[in-house]
């Protein structure tokens, strides 16, 4: 029953680690650029989310709307404004730009919306549905479905549709996607928009649970330890990664000594890169010269 | 009528200067080859022609519109299509995805109407995937069709980029050394098909290449190029007994 009890709330915290990761693996895969402020942009996207519905009061479902249509923005903006004179830099000054980036985006929610913790109004707050003695939240729930239900949408949309296509397409070559007619970097632009909308997503359903503060997007390291342990490039594998992590952080919390629980994310991604860096699923391919 | 009209195109590198007020125009339907020791400029104009590079000064014209300022990605709607001298392909996708992405600009259906998968996305569908299959016939790829381009011969990726350039339905197309790294055989059946594809689709088609006896099998015309610089221009014949392009390939 414990045990039970300990997945559940493993995979609803796993489910967030995951999308996040699902945002770093997305940008990485169409650019090669690893965005380290992935963790702030959830946080920017539960903040307005707050704004949305605890403040201008809009009805639950408009206020996610907007804060996806928000984030989306703010991540096209990114691109263009930040992303694109880099491209061509060494990949370490990209580095330093999203992790300032992180900074910024977090001096920027302390000075508009304070440093302590708020709280989104959600009509799903406070359920529970007992199961012969297994208690699931409300909010897990959502988290496990609301992720569910991206993860088959980006497959749907990765898998059949034009811009979709066009996306893997510039991923893999993009001169050849040039040549095929694909405008390259207006495609970066869309990654950067849907990466950040996802990120707005796991910020969404992590807030009911988590409380909302400008701290909170430090959890884009443990998913970006997820999105290692998934195999670096590998969507599911983001997904995957990002449960593994939440499910033995759970379990580390109750039968290992106090403190193990927040660094377990770290110990399996050490253990993973020695026994297969590649990840569980290896989609890196080496490069070629 | 001439598709493509090249006015004083010159281009730099710092000092070097790869091509040099060249000017060419191009018929409607012919076969036209640069030859070319290396280094003259050959990949260079069509790298001008497809929009790698921004030329410093000249004009570009297809089919009477100026297109030496369109962004990259719109030659291919324009309807110019082309290969590269070392192939650039989807190396982890199978050829016929390959093949299938080469009708990106061609494809007319909204994002919503693709994520329901309504009915005309998937007449859409079919059609796209029965013009591949005509390419495939057409270039012999059939025994492909499935293989991840990784898994296969130099000679038949060239194929199979020649093939995705057709699914594009260009009417222009260039062709950067088609026959480089093709055994002798390969290299007879690509100067057939290379008449067919301009025969049969009715496509103009710009070749750079090296090997004299294909060039002299299927062009029109050929230009011959040296230090970014036009040596001449003509039927096959000409050029290769032109005294500056015999002083160019054998020196003085």
């Amino acid at each position: 029953m414990e045990i039970l009890q300990l997945l559940i709330s493993g995979i609803s915290q796993g489910c967030v680690y995951g999308l996040i990761a699902l945002g770093f693996v997305l940008i990485y895969k169409a650019t090669e650029m690893v965005n380290f402020a992935q963790g702030d942009l959830m946080m920017m996207g539960a903040f307005f989310a707050y704004t949305y519905a605890n403040v201008l009061e809009f009805p639950f479902v408009i206020a996610v709307l907007a804060t996806i249509a928000t984030m989306a923005l703010i991540g096209v903006i990114t691109e263009r404004l930040l992303l694109r004179p880099m491209i061509g830099e060494p990949h370490f000054s990209v580095l330093m730009l999203t992790i300032g980036l992180g900074f910024i985006l977090r001096a920027i929610a302390g000075a508009s919306w304070g440093n302590e913790p708020r709280s989104l109004n959600t009509p799903y707050a406070g359920g529970v549905i007992d199961l012969n003695g297994v208690i699931l939240g409300y909010e897990n729930l959502v988290i496990m479905i609301g992720t569910a239900l991206l993860c088959a949408l980006l497959y749907c949309f990765f898998r059949f549709t034009r811009l979709g296509i066009a996306m893997q397409a510039a991923s893999q070559n993009q001169l050849a996607a040039f040549y095929v007619g694909i405008p390259v970097k207006r495609i970066y632009a869309i990654v950067w928009g849907i990466s950040a909308s996802i990120s707005a997503v796991a910020g969404i359903l992590v807030a009911p649970v988590s409380l909302i503060d400008p701290q909170m997007g430090f959890i884009g390291i443990k998913a970006f330890a997820a999105a290692i342990v998934g195999g670096f490039g590998s969507l599911p594998g983001a997904i995957l990664g990002g449960l593994l992590i939440g499910v033995v952080e759970q379990f580390a919390g109750l039968y290992l000594p106090t403190g193990f629980s927040d660094v377990s994310a770290y110990i399996i991604l050490l253990i993973m890169l020695l026994i297969r860096p590649q990840g569980i699923f290896a989609t890196m391919q080496q490069k070629k010269v | 009528m001439s598709l493509l009209v090249a006015s004083n195109l010159s281009l730099a590198f710092g000092g070097v200067h790869a091509v040099e007020d060249v000017s060419f125009a191009v018929e409607t339907g012919e076969i036209f080859s640069i030859i070319g020791p290396n280094g003259a400029g050959k990949t260079t104009l069509f790298n001008l022609i497809s929009r790698i590079y921004d030329v410093d000064s000249g004009r570009i014209e297809f089919d009477g519109r100026d297109i030496s300022r369109v962004p990259t990605h719109q030659i291919a709607e324009l309807g110019i299509a082309r290969t590269f001298q070392n192939t650039e392909l989807f190396e982890q996708e199978t050829v016929l995805r390959n093949l299938l992405i080469g009708q990106h600009v061609h494809r007319r259906t909204s994002l919503i109407e693709e994520l329901l998968f309504l009915p005309r996305v998937r007449r859409q569908e079919l059609d796209f995937r029965k013009d591949v299959e005509d390419v495939i016939d057409l270039l012999d790829l059939q025994h492909y069709r499935h293989q991840v381009i990784a898994n296969l011969p130099y000679g038949v990726r060239k194929m199979v980029e020649v093939a995705r350039a057709l699914c594009m339905r260009p009417r222009l197309l260039l062709l950067d050394e088609p026959s480089s790294g093709l055994n002798p055989e390969e290299t007879d059946d690509l100067a057939f098909q290379i008449e067919d594809i301009n025969e049969e689709l009715g496509i103009t088609i710009i070749m750079v290449e090296h090997d004299m006896n294909l060039v002299s099998m299927t062009s029109n015309r050929v230009m011959a190029l040296a230090d970014g610089r036009l040596l001449a221009v003509g039927d096959p014949k000409a050029v290769q007994s032109h005294p500056d392009v015999l002083k160019a390939y054998l020196g003085d």
